[in-house]
C-alpha cells in the first residue's frame, strides 16, 4: 500500500532542485541588497539646513576645496567649514539671501550648522584624508565630479570591498600630488603613457599596496 | 565602568568561587608540598603551592570553568534551538542599515587646533599636595590621556598610576554636580550670600571664629591668598590634614635637625642602597623620578637608554623588611624580618658605623652575617652608598638613618636636604587636634573644609564628626559627596585640576602652572576661586588670581614668561633652596635609645601583632575610591582588586590558627574592626598591614553599589593619633567563614609545557616530571641569574633557552620588508608599580568589569604584570614580569580563527579585527600566554555621556562577544606612519612609543621597528639577555624579555645557597 500519492515524488524532485535555486536567489538578493544604495546610501541626496551646491563654488566661482575643507592635507578628517568660513563670503555677498539664513544665524547665535553627514564610513573603520593627498589620489577618486553636483550625495560605495580594489592596486588612481585638486585632470588618452606615468609615480611617492587589516581597523 | 547587570542573572552562572569557609593554613603541608616540588623554583601563589584544584583549573583553561559552560540542563535539543536562533540572529547583525549622522563644524575654530589631530597642553597633577608635570592629550576639547611631560623633574616623561587615572575621575558621574544647602541644590550665588553674611559678623572679630582646613598646600598663589585672608581677619586659623602625607617624616626631621627639611634622594649616585621597609619608589611625592634615576643604576643590558653616558657600574640594592615593597622586587637581596628585627638591624647598624652607642642587639643568625655583609659594603663606598626608609618608620628609626647617612658620607651626594616645598609646614596631627579642640570648646564659627574629608580621614580617637556637628556653618568643597559633606551645611563642587587654573609645586620644588582644558563640567569652583570669595573679591577668576600671584614674581616681559611657563609646564629654577643641616648628635643617642626600647617592648608582646597601616597602592587614602580604572587595577604583590584586607604571613596565619579569606575581627585598644585576612608570602611573622580608603560610607553621587565603588575594611576605624601608621599590638581573632576576595594573581597562568599538576591538582609524584617541569618554568617563562653568572659565561641566559629552528613550522613564513614591530622589556628594572596597566587602559578604551565578573577570570587589562615568587614560601624573593600580547610571528591564534578576525599584518603584528570578530574564543584557547581578553558582557559603558567623552577616538569601542588583546598601540604607530608618509621623512628612531613605554617611570619597555638598528629596541634584542617567553613552542614572539641579573653580594650568596642546599638535602631525605 502506498502512503504517498504518485504526485509526491515529482514535488520531492521540484523542491529538491528548487531549493537549490531559492538559496541561490536568497543568496542573490540578500548580496545585492547589501551593494545597493540602500543599504550604502551611495547616489542618496539628504536634506541638509542649506542646500550649499559645489556646483556653484567649484566650478561656477573656482573656489579651491582646501578653501573650505581647511585640514585635508593634515588631519585624517578634511574638516567642514566653520560657520566663519562661510561668512568670509557672505558677509559681502548674498547679505540678505533667505536661503542662508542658518548661516548667519549660526554665526550670530555661536550655534553651529549641523549638517546631515554625507560621507560617513563606520566607527570602526579609520580613514586618514592626509596619507591619500600625499600618495597623489585625487578628490574626485572618492568622491566624483563634486564640480558637478548641485546637491552633495556619495558617489561610491564605500564598502570594504570598494577601498581594496584600490588598495590592492592602489596604481591606476595615483595621479601627479599638484592635480590632486583638479576634479577635471585625465591621465595621458596614450594608453602607453598613462602606465608609464603610473609607474613613475608609484615610485616616486612610495605608493605601497597596504591590506593589512590594521590599515584601516584599530 | 557599568557592566551589564541585566543579563547577570540570566546567564545561569556561579561565581567560580564560592565563600565556603577555609581550613586554617597548615604550614607543614605547605612545606611539604615545596620540599616536593624541589629546590629553587618560581610560583605565584599558596594555592599553586598547595596544588588546589582552582588553581589548576586556572591553569588549565584559558577562563575558569564556569566562565564558559554551558547552564546545567541543557538538553541537545535545546542546544540545537540556541544555535540556530544564534546563527540566524548573527546573520541578522548583518542587515543593519547605517543611520543617518550628523557632523557639526565650529562656528569659529579655535586656536591651533586641526580637526581631527590631538593636542597636548603642559600642566601638572598634583597628588597630595605634591605636583607632577603632565601633558594632557585634548580630541577637540576633551581631555583623553595624559602623559609625562619629559621637561619636569618629578615626571621626565612618565607618571604614575594616579596621573593616569586622573582623566577617569575628570568624567567620573560620582562627582557631585551641584552646590548643597542641607542636602538639596541651590545656587552659587545664595551661598555667596549667606556666606557674606556670615563673614561680615566675623569681621568685627577680626575672624576669630573662621577656621580653614586644608591638605597638604604647595601652591604658591593659594599661600598668598591664605595670607590676604589673614589681613581681613587676622585671627582666622589655618589648619592642615592630610591623611596619608609624611607626617612622621617631619617629626624626625625636627628631632635630627630642629627644624622643617625635606629629604630627597639621589639614586643616581648610589652604588649601594640599603632600603629598610621603604616603599620610596611608589609611593613618596617623587617616586616617579626615583623609579627612573633607581633604575639608570639597575640597567644590566649592555646597552644603557641614553648611548652618550658612560655606563655607571650596576648599583646593588639591599632590602629589609617585614612587609612586602615594589623595591624588593627590584633588589638583588631581600632579608625579610619580624618587625622588631627590623628596628634591631638598624640599630646594629648604626652601632657598627659608630653612629649610636647602647647595648648590642640580638638578632637572628641570618640577619648577622647579612649585617656583616651590608655594613662592608656600605662602607667601601662612602659618599655613595645610600640608606633609605620612608614615611611609616617611626621618627626615632628616621633620625637613625638621618645619623647613619651623614656617617656614610652620603648628604649631599645621595641624600639631598632642602627647605620645605609645603607652605607653612606644622605637624599635621598637632594641627588637626587643635582644630577639634576649638570645635569642642565652641571656638570655630565658621569652618571652610578644602579638598578634605575630615570624618572619613581623620584619627578615630579624636572623635571629628562628633566635633564637627558644634560648629554653626560647616562648608565643605570636594570632588565628591562624602562622609562629610553630609555633615555639612553646604556643599560646593570642586574644579578638577584639569578644569581649572591653579599652581603647585613638585616633590623638588619646581613649581607648575596648571591650566586646565575643558570648563568645568558641573560649575565646580577651584579653590582659589573660593578663597577669593572668602577675601571679598567675588567673581574673579581663577586665572586672574593665578596670574596675579605670578605677575610682579616673574617680572620682565611677563607675558612672554607667562607663555613660556604655560608651554614648558614649569617655571625654571624654582627648586627648593638647599638646607645645609646636621643631625645632632644628641638626637642620634636618644633615637638610638627609643629603637632599643621599642627593640624590647616588641619582643616582649610575642603574642601580638604590629598592625601597619599603609595608604593603598591604587586607591590611597581612599580618594580614589569611586576611580574604577585604579579599583580594578591588581594592587602590586598581592594582585587584590576591589577589596583592602588584613595582609599577614603564612606563618601568622599558622600561629592564630587562620584560614586564608577569613573573616577576622581586629583589636586595637578598645577598637575593633571587622575584616578578613589575605594570607600573603613575603610578609614576616608577628606583622599585619591594612590599607586606608576602603570601607566608605559615601562615595560620591548616585549610584552606591558596592560592587562597582569597593567594599573592604575602613583601616580608619582603628587608626588613633599614636598609631598613624603602626599600631603596636593588635589582636586578631578568626571569625570563621570566608569572605570573597577578587585576587588576578592565579588568572591567566602559565603553563610551562611540561605538566606536574594535574588538572585535579595533584603534584605528579613522578620525580622526574616535576624536576623537568620545574626546571621549565624556570627557563621558560622567567629567567634569572646573578652578574657572577653573567661574568663567568656571557650567554649564560641564552644557552638555557631551546630555540627551535626557524623552519621547523608548516606554515609560510613572512617576509618583513618594511617595520617589523617589536618590543623587549628589561625584567631588571620592572618594580610592578602598574602605571603601563593603567595608561594601557586609557589609551585603549578598554572597560572595568567589577568584582564579581574578575571572580570568574574576565578582567579585560591587555597588560599584566605577573608576580612570582622565588624559593622558600616563608621568606620569598618576588620578580614581576609585564605580560602584553608577544605578536608571535608564528601566531597559534591566528590559523585558529574560522572568520580571519585575527590576522598577521605586514609589520608582524597580530591584527585583531573587533569588527569581524564573532566571539569563537578558539584565538585565546589557542593563545599559550594567555594574553587575549574576551568581552562576556557589554562591559564598556556606550550610554553614559561623561565616559563617552573619556573614548580615545582612534581606538574602536568594542561590544559584547568579542575578543580584544594588545596590538603595540596599533593606532599609535598607523599615526606615526601616516604622519612621516605626509612628511615624506622615515619614523624618527625611539619617537613613537607605546602607551606602557611612555608611561613607565624606569624606561623598562622597549619598542620599535626590530628592522633598523637605529631603535632602542633593535640593540636590547641583540643583548646576551635576550630571551622569548616558551621559545621552545617556536611561537617567536615579537616581545621578549631581559633576563634579571641580580647583582649578589658573594657572602649573602653563600648563605641563601646553604640554606638551598638544605632545602633540597631535607627533599632528599625525605625520598630517598
Amino acid at each position: 500500500m502506498q502512503i504517498f500519492h504518485r504526485s509526491t515524488n515529482t514535488i520531492a524532485r521540484v523542491s529538491i532542485f528548487g531549493a537549490v535555486f531559492f538559496l541561490a536567489f536568497f543568496g542573490w538578493a540578500f548580496s545585492t541588497l547589501l551593494r545597493s544604495p540602500y543599504a550604502t546610501h551611495q547616489g542618496l541626496h539628504l536634506t541638509q539646513p542649506v542646500p550649499f551646491s559645489h556646483q556653484h563654488h567649484v566650478a561656477g566661482l573656482g573656489i579651491d576645496c582646501r578653501y573650505c575643507h581647511t585640514s585635508v592635507e593634515q588631519s585624517a578628517f578634511a574638516g567642514i567649514p566653520t560657520t566663519e568660513i562661510c561668512m568670509n563670503c557672505h558677509k559681502q555677498i548674498w547679505t540678505n539671501a533667505e536661503l542662508l539664513e542658518p548661516v548667519r544665524s549660526s554665526f550670530a547665535n555661536n550655534t553651529p550648522i549641523q549638517w546631515n553627514r554625507v560621507h560617513d564610513l563606520p566607527d570602526f573603520v579609520y580613514f586618514n584624508h592626509s596619507v591619500h593627498i600625499a600618495k597623489g589620489i585625487g578628490c574626485v577618486s572618492c568622491h566624483g565630479q563634486v564640480d558637478r553636483m548641485p546637491l552633495m550625495y556619495q558617489n561610491a560605495s564605500l564598502q570594504m570591498e570598494w577601498c581594496l580594489e584600490c588598495h590592492r592596486n592602489p596604481g591606476k588612481n595615483v595621479r601627479p600630488r599638484e592635480e590632486v585638486f583638479n576634479l577635471n585632470w585625465q591621465p595621458p588618452a596614450d594608453p602607453a603613457a598613462a602606465q608609464a606615468l603610473q609607474a613613475k609615480l608609484v615610485k616616486e611617492y612610495h605608493v605601497q599596496s597596504l591590506t593589512s587589516c590594521s590599515t584601516c581597523h584599530r | 565602568m557599568d557592566s551589564d547587570h541585566g543579563v547577570k542573572g540570566k546567564c545561569g552562572v556561579e561565581a567560580s568561587r564560592r565563600p565556603e569557609a577555609g581550613a586554617p593554613l597548615d604550614l607543614e603541608e605547605l612545606r611539604e608540598r615545596l620540599r616536593r616540588k624541589r629546590g629553587p623554583e618560581l610560583w605565584r601563589s599558596l594555592e599553586e603551592l598547595a596544588g588546589t584544584p582552582e588553581f589548576a583549573d586556572m591553569l588549565h583553561r584559558e577562563f575558569p570553568r564556569q566562565a564558559s559552560e554551558w547552564p546545567e540542563g541543557v538538553s541537545r535539543r535545546n542546544f540545537l534551538q540556541l544555535a540556530s536562533a544564534s546563527l540566524a540572529l548573527a546573520g541578522l547583525t548583518g542587515c543593519t542599515k547605517q543611520p543617518i549622522e550628523k557632523i557639526v563644524p565650529y562656528v569659529r575654530k579655535p586656536e591651533q587646533l586641526i580637526p581631527g589631530k590631538p593636542l597636548f597642553f603642559a600642566t601638572a597633577l598634583t597628588h597630595g599636595g605634591y605636583a607632577t608635570g603632565v601633558l594632557a592629550e585634548s580630541h577637540m576639547g576633551r581631555p583623553t590621556k595624559i602623559e609625562g611631560n619629559p621637561d619636569h623633574p618629578a615626571s621626565l616623561g612618565a607618571t604614575d598610576v594616579f596621573a593616569q587615572a586622573a582623566v577617569l575621575t575628570l568624567y567620573d558621574p560620582a562627582r557631585s554636580q551641584a552646590i548643597t544647602h542641607g542636602g538639596r541644590t541651590t545656587t552659587w550665588s545664595a551661598f555667596t550670600t549667606e556666606l557674606g553674611e556670615q563673614l561680615r559678623a566675623q569681621e568685627a572679630l577680626g575672624g576669630t571664629g573662621i577656621r580653614l582646613l586644608t591638605g597638604t598646600v604647595t601652591s604658591p598663589t593659594l599661600a598668598e591668598q591664605i595670607q590676604q585672608l589673614r589681613t581681613r581677619f587676622p585671627r582666622m586659623a589655618w589648619h592642615r590634614w592630610e591623611p596619608a602625607g609624611e607626617r612622621q617624616s617631619f617629626v624626625a626631621s625636627l628631632r635630627a635637625f630642629g627644624r622643617p627639611v625635606e629629604t630627597r634622594y639621589d639614586f643616581t649616585k648610589a652604588d649601594v642602597v640599603l632600603a629598610i621597609d621603604s616603599d620610596v619608589l611608589t609611593r613618596s611625592a617623587g617616586s616617579t623620578r626615583y623609579q627612573r634615576d633607581f633604575a639608570s643604576r639597575r640597567y644590566v643590558r649592555s646597552n644603557q637608554p641614553r648611548a652618550n653616558q658612560p655606563q655607571q657600574p650596576v648599583s646593588r640594592v639591599y632590602c629589609v623588611e617585614s612587609l612586602p615593597t615594589n623595591t624588593s622586587t627590584v633588589a638583588d637581596h631581600r632579608l625579610q624580618l619580624a618587625p622588631a628585627d627590623v628596628e634591631a638591624f638598624v640599630l646594629a647598624l648604626a652601632q657598627g658605623l659608630g653612629v649610636a652607642g647602647g647595648a648590642p642587639q640580638t638578632l637572628p643568625q641570618k640577619a648577622v652575617e647579612w649585617l656583616k655583609a651590608v655594613t662592608a659594603d656600605l662602607q667601601a663606598a662612602p659618599g655613595r652608598s645610600l640608606v633609605v626608609g620612608d614615611e611609616y618608620l617611626s621618627p626615632a628609626m628616621q633620625v637613625l638613618l638621618h645619623g647613619i647617612n651623614q656617617r656614610l658620607g652620603a648628604v649631599g651626594s645621595t641624600v639631598l636636604y632642602s627647605e620645605p616645598v609645603e607652605v607653612d609646614p606644622v605637624d599635621h596631627l598637632v594641627s588637626l587636634t587643635g582644630l577639634v579642640q576649638d570645635m569642642n570648646a565652641g571656638r570655630v564659627e565658621i569652618l571652610v573644609m578644602l579638598g578634605v574629608n575630615p570624618v572619613y580621614t581623620a584619627p578615630a580617637d579624636l572623635g571629628f564628626a562628633a566635633a564637627l556637628a558644634k560648629v554653626p556653618l560647616r562648608i565643605h568643597h570636594g570632588l565628591y559627596e562624602d562622609e562629610t559633606s553630609e555633615r555639612c551645611h553646604w556643599h560646593i563642587p570642586a574644579a578638577h585640576e584639569l578644569e581649572s587654573w591653579g599652581d603647585a609645586r613638585a616633590f623638588d620644588g619646581t613649581v607648575s602652572i596648571i591650566q586646565p582644558l575643558i570648563e568645568p563640567l558641573f560649575e565646580g569652583k577651584s579653590v582659589h576661586e573660593l578663597l577669593a570669595l572668602l577675601a571679598k573679591q567675588p567673581g574673579v577668576t581663577g586665572y586672574d588670581i593665578v596670574r596675579q600671584h605670578w605677575q610682579p614674581l616673574l617680572g620682565g616681559d611677563f607675558e612672554a614668561a607667562w607663555h613660556k611657563a604655560l608651554h614648558d609646564g614649569l617655571l625654571p629654577d624654582t627648586q627648593a633652596a638647599p638646607a645645609g643641616v646636621a643631625v645632632a648628635g644628641g638626637a642620634v643617642q636618644q633615637a638610638a635609645a627609643e629603637v632599643a626600647g621599642s627593640v624590647a617592648r616588641t619582643r616582649a608582646q610575642q603574642d601580638q601583632v604590629r598592625l601597619c597601616f599603609r595608604p593603598d597602592p591604587t586607591i590611597w587614602d581612599g580618594r580614589h575610591a569611586t576611580n574604577v580604572w585604579l579599583q580594578e587595577l591588581p594592587k602590586p604583590i598581592t594582585k587584590l582588586v576591589w577589596d583592602n584586607a588584613v595582609i599577614i604571613g603564612p606563618v601568622t596565619a599558622a600561629k592564630l590558627e587562620l584560614a586564608h579569606e577569613e573573616p577576622v575581627e581586629v583589636t586595637w585598644k578598645d577598637r575593633k574592626l571587622r575584616a578578613a585576612v589575605w594570607v600573603q608570602p613575603g610578609v614576616a611573622p608577628g606583622v599585619a598591614s591594612l590599607s586606608l580608603g576602603y570601607g566608605r560610607t559615601r562615595k560620591g553621587d548616585g549610584d552606591q553599589d558596592e560592587e562597582k565603588t569597593g567594599q573592604g575594611f575602613n583601616a580608619y576605624a582603628l587608626r588613633t593619633s599614636d598609631a598613624l601608621w603602626t599600631a603596636p599590638g593588635v589582636t586578631i581573632r578568626g571569625l570563621g567563614g570566608r569572605y570573597v576576595f577578587a585576587c588576578t594573581q592565579n588568572h591567566h597562568a602559565i603553563e610551562s609545557g611540561i605538566q606536574s599538576i594535574s588538572p585535579q591538582g595533584e603534584i605528579s609524584e613522578d620525580s622526574e616530571v616535576r624536576k623537568a617541569s620545574e626546571e621549565a618554568e624556570r627557563r621558560h617563562i622567567l629567567r634569572v641569574g646573578t652578574l657572577r653568572e653573567m661574568r663567568a659565561d656571557p650567554d649564560f641566559i641564552e644557552k638555557e633557552g631551546e630555540e627551535p629552528p626557524a623552519e621547523m613550522t608548516m606554515y609560510p613564513r613572512y617576509e618583513y620588508k618594511g617595520h617589523a614591530w617589536g618590543m623587549a622589556i628589561d625584567l631588571n628594572v620592572c618594580t610592578g608599580c602598574s602605571s603601563c596597566v593603567v595608561a594601557c587602559q586609557a589609551e585603549n578604551n578598554i572597560p572595568v568589569v567589577g568584582k564579581e565578573q574578575v571572580l570568574r577570570g574576565r578582567e579585560m587589562h591587555w597588560l599584566r604584570i605577573d608576580r612570582y615568587f622565588y624559593g622558600d614560601f616563608e621568606e620569598p624573593a618576588i620578580h614581576n614580569q609585564p605580560v602584553p600580547c608577544m605578536q608571535c610571528e608564528n601566531a597559534p591564534c591566528e590559523v585558529v580563527c574560522p572568520v580571519a578576525a585575527t590576522s598577521h599584518s605586514d609589520e608582524g603584528l597580530n591584527d585583531m579585527v573587533y569588527n569581524r570578530c564573532v566571539g569563537t574564543r578558539y584565538c585565546s584557547n589557542n593563545c599559550p600566554y594567555k594574553v587575549r581578553r574576551f568581552n562576556f558582557l557589554r562591559f564598556s559603558e556606550r550610554e553614559s555621556p561623561l565616559y563617552r567623552m573619556l573614548y580615545n577616538p582612534d581606538v574602536t569601542v568594542r561590544m559584547r562577544g568579542v575578543m580584544e588583546k594588545c596590538t603595540y598601540c596599533v593606532q599609535r604607530i598607523e599615526q606615526a606612519k601616516i604622519e612621516s608618509k605626509v612628511e615624506s621623512q622615515p619614523i624618527p628612531p625611539n619617537r613613537l612609543q607605546t602607551a606602557c613605554q611612555q608611561a613607565c617611570p624606569t624606561q623598562a619597555i622597549a619598542f620599535g621597528d626590530i628592522n633598523d638598528g637605529e631603535w632602542d629596541v633593535t640593540r636590547w634584542k641583540a643583548d646576551k639577555l635576550n630571551y622569548a617567553m616558551l621559545e621552545e613552542l617556536n611561537t617567536r614572539p615579537r616581545t621578549t624579555y631581559l633576563a634579571k641579573v641580580r647583582n649578589t653580594h658573594p657572602a649573602i650568596d653563600a648563605i641563601e645557597a646553604i640554606e638551598q642546599r638544605g632545602a633540597a638535602e631535607r627533599t632528599d631525605d625525605g625520598h630517598s
